[in-house]
C-alpha cells in the first residue's frame, strides 16, 4: 500500500463547472508529476467539502488547510509554498474563523469513510471495546446521562432517558434504529456524517444496542442518498469481517448485527412511529403516542431510534467521558451541534459549533455575514417545523430552550440567513408548502389545516387578502398544534406563526396596501417604464405575453397596469434598466 | 385481575382498569367526549383530531380516544379553549366535504352532521374547496363517494382486519389522501366481496348502501305486478333501533302488518326457507357422512359474501361447500313456483322483494343462473334493514303503535331452527337439530348447542351423533376464516383426519345480525341483544326443528318430494366456481 505524505482533497463544483474542475484537476496531477511528486502527494475529488458558492476548493492534509476560488495559475504555488515547504498561502487561504468545535464531524473529510483502518487509526471502535470488555448497560447509560446528550433529531429528548425506557422493559427482541431519513429543506448534516464518517454512527449504534440489549439494528436511510447507503453497506460488511459486528463482538458475549433499510422520500418517515411502519412494510403513517416506541416499537418491541447526529456523538462521548463531553454547551443542552447554513450568507456551509454559541457568531464570525452585505434580517432555524427569529434577537445563545422560546426550534439543524430582500410571507409559505405537500393525510387537522392556511397566504400574496385572514391563520395554526396527532402536524404552522408574530407589519403590508416592502411576491408587484431611461427599443412590447404594452418605437411605450399579469418578463429583459418594479 | 388506576377527570375521581382509555373512562362517569373517527366497534385510529383534552401538567393535548388513563392523571375534557379547537377542526373538516346533506344518504342520520348541529356551526367559516373524486357505484351493491369521505379510517380497519379482503385502502398522500382499492381500479373490479361493512361503520355518506327503494315504490304501484315479500331473521331483531324501540326488540309481527300496509301482497318470512335451507344441507350432511362420496367438512354456504369470498381467495374449498342455496333466494324461487301454482298466480308477475341485513345479498340475486331457477329472476329487488326503514319513514307510518298481525301461508310459518339463522352459529345448530334426526332416527331432548352460540371469533366444539363424535367449527368475521381453512388445509396435505365435519362461517362479525346492511352503531353489545332477540323466538316457538314444520313437510309432500330431489336439486341448489380477485 502506498503511503502519501500528503493527501490533497478536491471538491467537484456544480455540473456546469465540472469541466473546470476537472481541467484543474488534471493540471493539478501533472503539475505534482512534474515535480515528481506524485508518489508522494494523493489526490481525491470528494462530492461535498463544506462550502459552496467558492469555486475550486482543496483541502491540504494533514496540515488541514483550506483554500478557495482556485484558478490553474495558483497551483505552481501551491506546490512549492504548501506542499513541498507545508507553508500556507494566506490570499488563497479560506478561513474558518470562531468557535468551531467539532465532534460529530471530527473525522469527516480527516479520514477515507470507505477505510475501517483509517476509522481506527483515529481511535475508531475503543469505544466499543471500552463499553463492551470493562462497563455494564447500566454505566453505560448513567454516563450518557452525565453527558446530557439531547435527541438531534428534532424534538431533543434527552437520549439516556430513552435508553432507560427501553432497557426496563423485559422483551425477547429489541431493536436500534438509526434514523437516516434527513428531510428538512437544507439540511444535510446527517448526509454528511454518513458519507464522511459511517463506522462512528455504526459504533454508537452498537453501544446503543449494549445499553438497551438489543440485537438487532436497522439504519433507516433516505434513498436519495445513494452514496450514504453505500458506505454504510460498506462499512457495515467492513465491520462484521472484523468481528465488530455479529456473535460475541470483540470477544465479548454481546451479539448484534444491523440491516440498512431505504425511505422512499416521505418526510413524515423521519417521524418515528410512521418510520417503524414504513420498515414494517406499512403505510408510512403515525400512530398515536403513547405507547412510545421505547415500550413498543418496531414489531410491537421495545425500540430506540436514534438519528445519526446523536449517535455519531456516542463514542466521542465514551472515549473522553460523559463529564468531559457535558463541559461543552449550556445547562439544559450539552455538547455540539451541526448546523446547515444557506441563504444570504457570505459563506454557506456544515458549521459545528458548541451549545449557547450565538446566533451573531455563527452569522457573522463563522459565516461571515450577509453575501448581499445588506442588513440582516432574520435567521430561520430548525426547517419546516421551526420559525424565523427576527436580527433583533441575534445575541441569544442558541440552545433547544431558547430557540423554542422564541418560537422556533432547534429542529435538525437547518439555518436560513435572510436580509432585507426577503419576504417573510413568501417564506412562510415556502416552508408550510413544504409540510402540505409532505403531510400523510392521516388526521383531519394537519391535512385539511394546512392546506387552508397554505390558500390563505396564497391569496395574501397575490394581493387578495383581507385583514381578518391573520386571525384565520392564527386559529387554524393553533388547532393544528393542539389536535394535531403527529410532530410534523404539530409544527407545520410554526414557520406562519413565528413570521406572524414578529413580522405583523409585513403581513398587513401585503393585505392592506398590497404591496411586498422585497418584491418578491411579483402578484404584488407593479412594474413601470421610467420613460427618461427608455431607449424605445421594444423589446419589453415583444416579451409581454399579455399585451399589456402598447405603443411605438416613434411614440414610446406604457405598461397598462389593468392588463399586466405581473409576470416580470420586462423587467428581466430591459437591457437599459428603463422597467421599475415596486 | 387488571391493575387499578386512579385519576381525575373533569374533577370527578375515578378507578379504572389499566389500559383503560379516557374516551372510555369518561363515559364511565357520563362524560362524553366527541369523536368523529372512533367507533366504538373498533380500535382508534386517532384521524379525526376532535376527541382532544388537556392534562394537567403538560401543555399539549392529548387524544382521549387511544390515550389510556394514567395514575394520578387530572383531566379536563371541556373548557372554551378545547371546545374552540374542537370547533376549529370540524369546520375545517366541513371546508372539505360538500355540504349536500339534503341529498345524501345519510341525510339525519350522519355523525359529522349531528357534531355539526351539536357545536351550533351555522356559518362557514373556511372557504370550501373539494377533491376531484368520482362516485363508485360499479359494485352494484354500496356505492363509494370519496368526496364525502372524511378519511377516518373505519371503513379501511373493518375491510382489512376484520374482514381480511383489503379491498380498501387508503390512496396517495395529503390532501390528496383518499380511500380507494389499490392500482386506480372501481371497487367493482377489487376483491371487495360486498359485505358492506364499510357501509356499517363509515360515519358520512361516504359509503352508503346502494338505495333501490324507489325501485320497490315503482313495482308497488304497478298494477301489473303481484308484490310479495320477505324478512330476513335478523331483520327483525334491528329494525326497531331506528324507531326508539329497545335494543335487540323483535317485531316480526308489526314488520308483516307494516309491510302489507306498505302494498304488499303477501308477506313471507325467510326463516321458513331457513328450514328448507336445513332440510337440504343436512340432508347433505348426512349423505357425505355416511356415503363418503363427497368430502367433509361440509360447509355453510348461506352468506353471499362468504361465498364471494371462497370463490376468490379459496377456490379450493369448493368441493366441500353445501350447494344449497341461501334461504332467501330459496323463497325467492318457491314463491314464483310452488306459491304461483298453488295460488293460480301468473309467476311471470311475482316481484319478490327481500329485506335483508345484508348489501351481499343484493348482488347475490343475479350471482348465476341459478338464481333465475323459476325461469324468471326469483328476487327482483333485495332491500337492506336500512332501507326498508326509509320506507316506513316515506309512507308515513306509525311503525312504533301498530297491531300484530300474522304471516301468509304457505312460506312463512317458521321453527325455531329457522330464525336462529340470524346469528352466528345458528346454522350450525338448526341443522345438528335435523341432522340428528336424519342420521339416528330419534329427537332430542334437548335442542340447544349453546357452544356454538356467542361472540367468540372461531368456536369449536364436538357433539354426539349416534356414539360418533362429529367435530364442528363456528367461524364470523371474514378474518377468522383462515384459521379454520389452514386446519383443513393442513390435514389434507398431510394426509390426516380432517380437523372438522361440519364449518359454519358467516362474513359479518355476530352474523346476520351484525350484517353491513343493519342499522349503524354497532357494538358487540348490540350484537348480543339481537341475537337473544331471536334465540328468544327460538325459544318460544313450540316447534324448534326445521323438520317438524308441518309446512316443510307439506311442501315436499306435495312439490319437492324429498331432500336431494332432482326438483330440490334443481330449483334449491347451485354451483361455485373459482372468480378471479382481481378483474382487471
Amino acid at each position: 500500500m502506498a503511503v502519501y505524505s500528503k493527501t490533497i482533497l478536491l471538491k467537484d463544483t456544480n455540473l456546469a463547472q465540472e469541466d473546470r474542475t476537472r481541467d484543474f484537476y488534471t493540471n493539478f496531477l501533472q503539475k505534482l508529476e512534474e515535480s515528481s511528486l506524485s508518489e508522494l502527494v494523493q489526490v481525491v475529488r470528494v462530492s461535498d467539502i463544506g462550502v459552496y458558492n467558492k469555486g475550486v476548493v482543496i483541502k491540504i492534509m494533514p496540515d488541514n488547510i483550506m483554500y478557495a476560488n482556485l484558478k490553474d495559475s495558483d497551483i505552481p504555488r501551491i506546490i512549492n509554498t504548501t506542499i513541498k515547504e507545508g507553508k500556507p498561502l494566506d490570499d488563497l487561504e479560506l478561513k474558518r474563523t470562531g468557535r468551531q468545535l467539532r465532534i460529530v464531524l471530527r473525522n469527516c473529510g480527516m479520514i477515507d469513510p470507505e477505510n475501517i483502518r483509517d476509522y481506527i487509526g483515529v481511535d475508531g471502535y475503543l469505544a466499543l471495546k471500552k463499553v463492551l470488555l470493562e462497563s455494564t448497560p447500566e454505566k453505560v447509560i448513567e454516563e450518557m446521562k452525565k453527558s446530557g446528550l439531547r435527541g438531534r433529531g428534532g424534538a431533543g429528548f434527552p437520549t439516556w432517558m430513552k435508553w432507560k425506557f427501553a432497557r426496563a422493559i423485559a422483551a425477547d427482541e429489541k431493536y436500534v434504529i438509526c434514523n437516516g431519513d434527513e428531510g428538512d429543506p437544507g439540511a444535510y448534516m446527517d448526509r454528511s456524517v454518513l458519507e464522511g464518517d459511517p463506522h462512528s454512527v455504526i459504533e454508537g449504534m452498537i453501544i446503543a444496542a449494549f445499553a438497551i440489549g438489543a440485537t438487532k439494528g436497522y439504519f433507516y436511510i433516505r434513498a436519495e442518498y445513494p452514496l450514504a447507503v453505500e458506505r454504510i453497506q460498506k462499512a457495515i460488511e467492513d465491520a462484521r469481517t472484523c468481528g465488530l459486528l455479529g456473535q460475541n463482538i470483540l470477544g465479548s458475549q454481546f451479539n448484534f448485527d444491523v440491516e440498512v433499510r431505504l425511505g422512499a422520500g416521505a418526510f413524515v418517515c423521519g417521524e418515528e412511529t410512521a418510520l417503524i411502519a414504513s420498515i414494517e412494510g406499512k403505510r408510512g403513517t403515525p400512530r398515536p403516542r403513547p405507547p412510545y416506541p421505547s415500550v413498543k416499537g418496531l414489531w410491537g418491541k421495545p425500540t430506540v431510534i436514534n438519528n445519526v447526529e446523536t449517535l455519531a456523538n456516542i463514542p466521542y462521548i465514551f472515549l473522553k467521558g460523559g463529564d468531559h463531553f457535558a463541559k461543552a454547551g449550556t445547562a439544559t443542552s450539552k455538547g455540539t451541534k451541526v448546523f446547515a447554513v444557506t441563504g444570504k450568507v457570505r459563506n454557506s456551509g456544515l458549521v459545528e459549533v458548541p451549545m449557547g454559541i450565538t446566533l451573531r457568531e455563527i452569522v457573522y464570525d463563522i459565516c461571515g455575514g450577509t453575501s448581499s452585505g445588506k442588513q440582516l434580517k432574520a435567521v430561520q432555524t430548525g426547517g419546516p417545523s421551526g420559525g424565523v427569529i427576527p436580527a433583533e434577537y441575534l445575541d441569544t445563545p442558541v440552545d433547544y430552550d431558547n430557540l423554542q422560546k422564541l418560537g422556533s426550534i432547534m429542529g435538525s439543524g437547518g439555518m436560513i440567513i435572510m436580509d432585507e430582500d426577503d419576504c417573510l410571507v413568501d417564506i412562510a409559505k415556502f416552508y408550510l408548502g413544504f409540510c402540505v405537500e409532505e403531510s400523510c393525510g392521516k388526521c383531519s387537522p394537519c391535512r385539511i389545516g394546512g392546506t387552508q392556511m397554505l390558500r390563505v397566504l396564497e391569496r395574501i400574496t397575490e394581493g387578495k387578502g383581507r385583514i381578518e385572514d391573520l386571525d384565520m391563520l392564527r386559529r387554524i395554526a393553533f388547532a393544528m398544534q393542539k389536535a394535531s396527532l403527529c410532530a410534523l402536524g404539530q409544527t407545520a404552522a410554526n414557520p406562519v406563526l413565528s413570521t406572524v408574530r414578529y413580522f405583523e407589519a409585513e403581513y398587513k403590508e401585503h393585505i392592506v396596501n398590497k404591496k411586498c416592502p422585497s418584491h418578491k411576491c411579483s402578484k404584488l408587484a407593479s412594474y413601470m417604464i421610467i420613460q427618461d431611461k427608455c431607449k424605445k427599443c421594444g423589446l419589453c412590447q415583444k416579451h409581454c405575453p399579455a399585451g399589456a404594452i402598447p405603443g411605438s418605437r416613434e411614440e414610446g411605450y406604457t405598461i397598462k397596469q389593468d392588463r399586466c399579469v405581473k409576470c416580470g418578463q420586462c423587467f428581466e429583459v430591459c437591457k437599459f434598466k428603463a422597467i421599475s418594479k415596486e | 385481575m387488571a391493575k387499578v388506576v386512579k385519576a381525575k377527570i373533569n374533577g370527578i375521581l375515578l378507578r379504572v382498569a389499566e389500559g383503560t382509555t379516557i374516551l372510555e373512562a369518561a363515559r364511565s362517569v357520563q362524560i362524553k367526549i366527541p369523536t368523529l373517527c372512533k367507533h366504538p366497534d373498533l380500535p382508534a385510529s386517532a384521524a379525526c383530531g376532535i376527541c382532544i383534552v388537556k392534562a394537567k401538567g403538560s401543555n399539549k393535548m392529548l387524544r382521549a380516544c387511544c390515550t389510556p388513563l394514567e395514575e394520578g392523571m387530572e383531566i379536563t375534557t371541556h373548557d372554551p379553549e378545547i371546545v374552540e379547537i374542537r370547533r376549529t377542526v370540524i369546520e375545517l373538516i366541513l371546508s372539505n366535504h360538500p355540504n349536500d346533506c339534503l341529498k345524501c344518504g345519510r341525510n339525519n342520520n350522519c355523525e359529522l352532521q349531528k357534531l355539526t348541529a351539536d357545536f351550533g356551526i351555522t356559518e362557514e367559516q373556511f372557504p370550501q374547496f373539494l377533491r376531484d373524486l368520482p362516485k363508485d357505484s360499479s359494485t352494484n351493491t354500496i356505492v363509494l363517494e370519496p368526496q364525502k369521505c372524511i378519511l377516518c379510517g373505519r371503513c379501511v380497519e373493518v375491510c382489512q382486519d376484520n374482514q381480511d379482503v383489503w379491498a380498501l385502502s387508503f390512496i396517495e398522500r395529503g390532501i390528496k389522501t383518499h380511500i380507494s382499492p389499490a392500482g386506480q381500479i372501481q371497487l367493482g373490479e377489487s376483491p371487495c366481496v360486498r359485505c358492506g361493512q364499510c357501509s356499517a361503520h363509515c360515519p358520512t355518506g361516504a359509503i352508503v348502501e346502494k338505495d333501490e327503494t324507489g325501485k320497490v315504490w315503482d313495482a308497488l304501484r304497478s298494477e301489473g305486478k303481484y308484490c310479495v315479500v320477505q324478512i330476513a331473521p335478523a331483520v327483525r331483531v334491528a329494525i326497531g333501533e331506528a324507531f326508539g324501540f329497545p335494543m335487540g326488540a323483535n317485531l316480526t309481527k308489526k314488520l308483516y302488518a307494516l309491510l302489507r300496509r306498505l302494498g304488499f301482497k303477501a308477506v313471507f318470512d325467510t326463516s321458513f326457507a331457513a328450514d328448507v335451507t336445513i332440510m337440504e344441507e343436512a340432508s347433505e350432511f348426512e349423505e357425505r357422512l355416511l356415503s363418503g362420496k363427497k368430502p367433509l367438512p361440509l360447509i355453510t354456504s348461506c352468506c353471499p359474501a362468504w361465498v364471494d369470498f371462497m370463490e376468490k381467495f379459496h377456490p379450493d374449498m369448493i368441493e366441500h361447500f353445501s350447494s344449497c342455496k341461501s334461504p332467501h333466494e330459496i323463497l325467492g324461487v318457491l314463491s314464483k313456483t310452488y306459491y304461483a301454482k298453488k295460488n293460480n298466480i301468473d309467476p311471470a308477475k311475482i316481484f319478490n322483494v327481500s329485506i335483508m341485513p345484508c348489501t351481499a345479498k343484493k348482488y347475490e340475486i343475479t350471482r348465476s343462473n341459478e338464481m333465475f331457477a323459476s325461469g324468471y329472476q326469483d328476487v327482483d329487488i333485495s332491500l337492506t334493514t336500512r332501507e326498508l326503514a326509509r320506507m316506513i319513514k316515506q309512507a308515513g307510518i306509525d311503525f312504533t303503535t301498530l297491531p300484530d298481525e300474522e304471516c301468509d301461508s304457505i312460506l312463512g310459518e317458521y321453527a325455531g331452527a329457522g330464525v336462529i339463522f340470524g346469528a352466528t352459529g345458528g346454522v350450525m345448530e338448526a341443522a345438528l337439530r335435523t341432522a340428528y334426526n336424519f342420521i339416528t332416527g330419534k329427537e332430542l331432548g334437548k335442542v340447544e348447542f349453546e357452544n356454538v352460540r356467542g361472540l367468540k371469533g372461531v368456536k369449536e366444539s364436538e357433539v354426539e351423533l349416534d356414539g360418533k363424535k362429529i367435530k364442528i367449527a363456528v367461524a364470523h368475521g371474514l378474518g377468522n376464516v383462515e384459521y379454520v381453512l389452514g386446519k383443513i388445509r393442513q390435514a389434507k396435505a398431510q394426509g390426516k383426519e380432517m380437523p372438522y365435519h361440519f364449518v359454519e362461517v358467516m362474513a359479518c362479525v355476530g352474523g346476520c345480525v351484525g350484517g353491513g346492511g343493519q342499522p349503524y352503531m354497532v357494538t358487540d353489545e348490540l350484537r348480543r341483544n339481537r341475537a337473544e332477540g331471536l334465540y328468544q323466538d327460538d325459544n318460544d316457538k313450540q316447534i324448534r326443528c326445521s323438520h317438524q314444520n308441518p309446512y316443510i313437510k307439506r311442501l315436499y309432500e306435495e312439490f319437492l318430494e324429498k331432500p336431494l330431489s332432482d326438483k330440490a336439486e334443481n330449483l334449491l341448489h347451485t354451483h361455485y366456481k373459482g372468480r378471479p380477485v382481481y378483474r382487471r
